[in-house]
């Protein structure tokens, strides 16, 4: 099998699989009908990328292993998702910064990674491209309805900004799968990324009356598998019924 | 207005209901008939998002992708729902806030299933099929109902319901077909969500208050009672097509009636849970009071960006 591009795509639908686990955490207990009615639609749309990436892997590893039990039958230190996703909703301020900072990077990487190529990577990018920058759009707008809001919502969202830039960078940090897709011209060189996403998200941080961070240090390991404590409480969910009810149809 | 003009209208007004033309929110209506109307399209709408937590406990835990994204899309129409919903109860006067606060401080009632765990993934399945299934015998006849949002937005909302109850049944039909732990769960869920789909068609016709004036607006058509027996009487072939088990012993082709005969409802266990005392009452009340509550500070802060917005646009075009 071809190792690399495998685990190439795992590190791409890693992220939109725990990603929207988080969102669909929300669903039902959002702060109004219409916020709810759009979280659940991320969930719902980074689900439907996360299916055609698998169905992708799952072909290529060709032993028989199905979408499923590439999302969900996999071990804690096998999940290869960036640290930012699996950050917890822990208020409607951290959803939207966690959402906004990835959306931001998830729209360059997308739009860069229509070129790939992998015909079969190149078109999951152009069809999830229109619903990653709806998806930019919504976490900007509220970025700057919390940012310019109240006392209250400055206050909130500064402070998840803050706590949450610490995971910005590994988003440009390259894996080994990733230095070789880079190579045969399937996957993207994210290094080539990082200035463009800083300028654009200090503007809109700016825009929002919000101070852009002066961190220096930062986090990584969720590339290669060393996650922060919250990934495993979420595993344990998603693969409740994989794991309790082994080896049956749904 | 004299007492003889009102009188006058209100027999225009019922006339034009006999006709079968729809009643506009900018059409005059006796004020019982707008109160009514809020009272049961308030409720509807409760019952759509109340209804997102039973089906929501179980998204994080869905036991593949393909029944993840259907189950996210499922609770995501049921929101749509209740936004339609409360759209059209806000065309009568009175506005999402308030009703969310009469909801929330036990005034305004929902539909009384949603007061049931789902306590496996089966639930979901049981969900589908019973509880969408029960609420589409009741909406269709609204479909024709009097009042014009109403009915539009009935006629949405019962399209998506008839597909949420084939997904229902497919996920229950899966079980059943599937190994013997996973029938037993479909069996179990079955057996649990039986009798409270047959409450949710209301208390039997001798305890059913108001129906002989909301059959004259078209919000009732049939009684509770023959609701109840239309959904048995569709519903128990299908559980015979996947093998499953009605759990009423009772129940029993009669074939003078074409119909099928079925046990006694325990109607004092259907009162417990009406009358807030069910085993989720409480659990899913705390939930909408805390989405709304946590989420204060977010609509405040939506509401305070527009205004200096506004107040920037005005200054700008002096
Ligand atoms: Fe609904
Ligand atoms: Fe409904
Ligand atoms: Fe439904």
């Amino acid at each position: 099998m071809k190792e690399n591009l495998y685990n190439y795509i795992l590190g791409i639908a890693d992220n939109s699989l725990i990603l929207g686990q988080r969102m669909g955490e929300l669903t039902g207990h959002g702060p109004s009908l219409e916020i709810d009615i759009a979280c659940t639609n991320i969930s719902l749309d980074l689900f439907g990328q996360v299916r055609s990436y698998y169905q992708y892997a799952a072909k290529i590893a060709g032993d028989g292993r199905t979408e499923d039990d590439i999302a969900m039958l996999r071990k804690e230190r096998d999940y290869l998702n960036v640290l930012l996703v699996e950050q917890p909703n822990t208020d409607f301020a951290y959803t939207i910064a966690r959402q906004y900072l990835f959306d931001v990077y998830h729209a360059m990487f997308l739009t860069a990674l229509q070129s790939s190529h992998d015909i079969t990577l190149s078109a999951i990018a152009t069809k999830s491209i229109k619903e990653v920058s709806y998806h930019q759009r919504f976490s900007s707008d509220w970025i700057k309805r919390l940012g310019d809001g109240t006392n209250e919502s400055k206050l909130k969202i500064q402070n998840a900004v803050n706590t949450l830039w610490t995971y910005t960078d590994e988003l440009f940090h390259q894996t080994e799968a990733d230095k070789a897709m880079v190579t045969e011209h399937i996957g993207v060189d994210v290094t080539q990324l990082k200035k463009a996403y800083y300028q654009k998200v200090t503007s809109l941080l700016t825009e929002a009356a919000l101070e852009v961070p002066k961190l220096k240090w930062f986090q990584k390991g969720g590339k290669s598998g060393i996650h922060t404590e919250h990934l495993g409480y979420l595993l344990s969910d998603l693969q409740y019924m994989q794991r309790t009810y082994p080896n049956m149809e749904w | 207005m004299s007492e003889e003009q009102i009188k006058n209208l209100e027999q225009q007004f019922e006339a034009r209901i006999a006709r079968d033309e729809k009643i506009e929110p900018k059409d005059w209506m006796p004020e019982k008939y707008r109160k009514t109307h809020i009272r049961q399209i308030s409720q509807h709408a409760h019952s759509e998002i109340v209804g997102m937590l039973p089906e929501g406990n179980w998204i994080t835990r869905a036991p593949s992708l393909r029944r993840k994204v259907a189950l996210l899309a499922k609770v995501q129409d049921e929101a749509g729902h209740g936004l339609y919903l409360y759209s059209a109860c806000e065309t009568l006067g009175v506005s999402r806030n308030e009703l969310y606060e009469q909801l929330h401080t036990g005034k305004a009632k929902y539909s009384s299933i949603f007061n049931y765990p789902t306590i496996t993934w089966a639930d979901m399945g049981a969900i589908g099929w019973l509880v969408d299934g029960a609420a589409i015998i009741n909406q269709v006849p609204l479909c024709s109902t009097s009042y014009g949002p109403y009915a539009r937005a009935m006629i949405r909302v019962c399209k998506e319901e008839s597909f949420h109850q084939r997904q229902g049944f497919e996920i229950m039909m899966k079980l059943a077909n599937g190994t013997p732990e996973q029938k037993e769960l479909a069996q179990d869920a079955l057996n649990r969500w039986w009798w409270p789909s047959l409450m949710m068609l209301g208390p039997t016709d001798a305890e059913s208050v108001h129906t002989e004036q909301s059959m004259k607006w078209k919000l009732k058509r049939k009684s509770n009672d023959d609701l109840r027996q239309q959904f048995i009487d569709q519903t128990v072939p299908q559980a015979d097509l996947i093998g499953l088990t009605i759990p009423d012993p009772n129940l029993k082709w009669n074939e003078e009636r074409g119909s099928y005969d079925f046990g006694e409802i325990n109607w004092d266990e259907f009162w417990q849970v009406v009358k807030g005392h069910g085993p989720c009452n409480k659990e899913r009340i705390d939930a909408r009071v805390n989405a709304w509550n946590n989420g204060e500070w977010v609509r405040d802060a939506a509401v305070a960006y527009a205004d200096k917005k506004a107040t920037k646009k005005q200054r700008q075009a002096v």
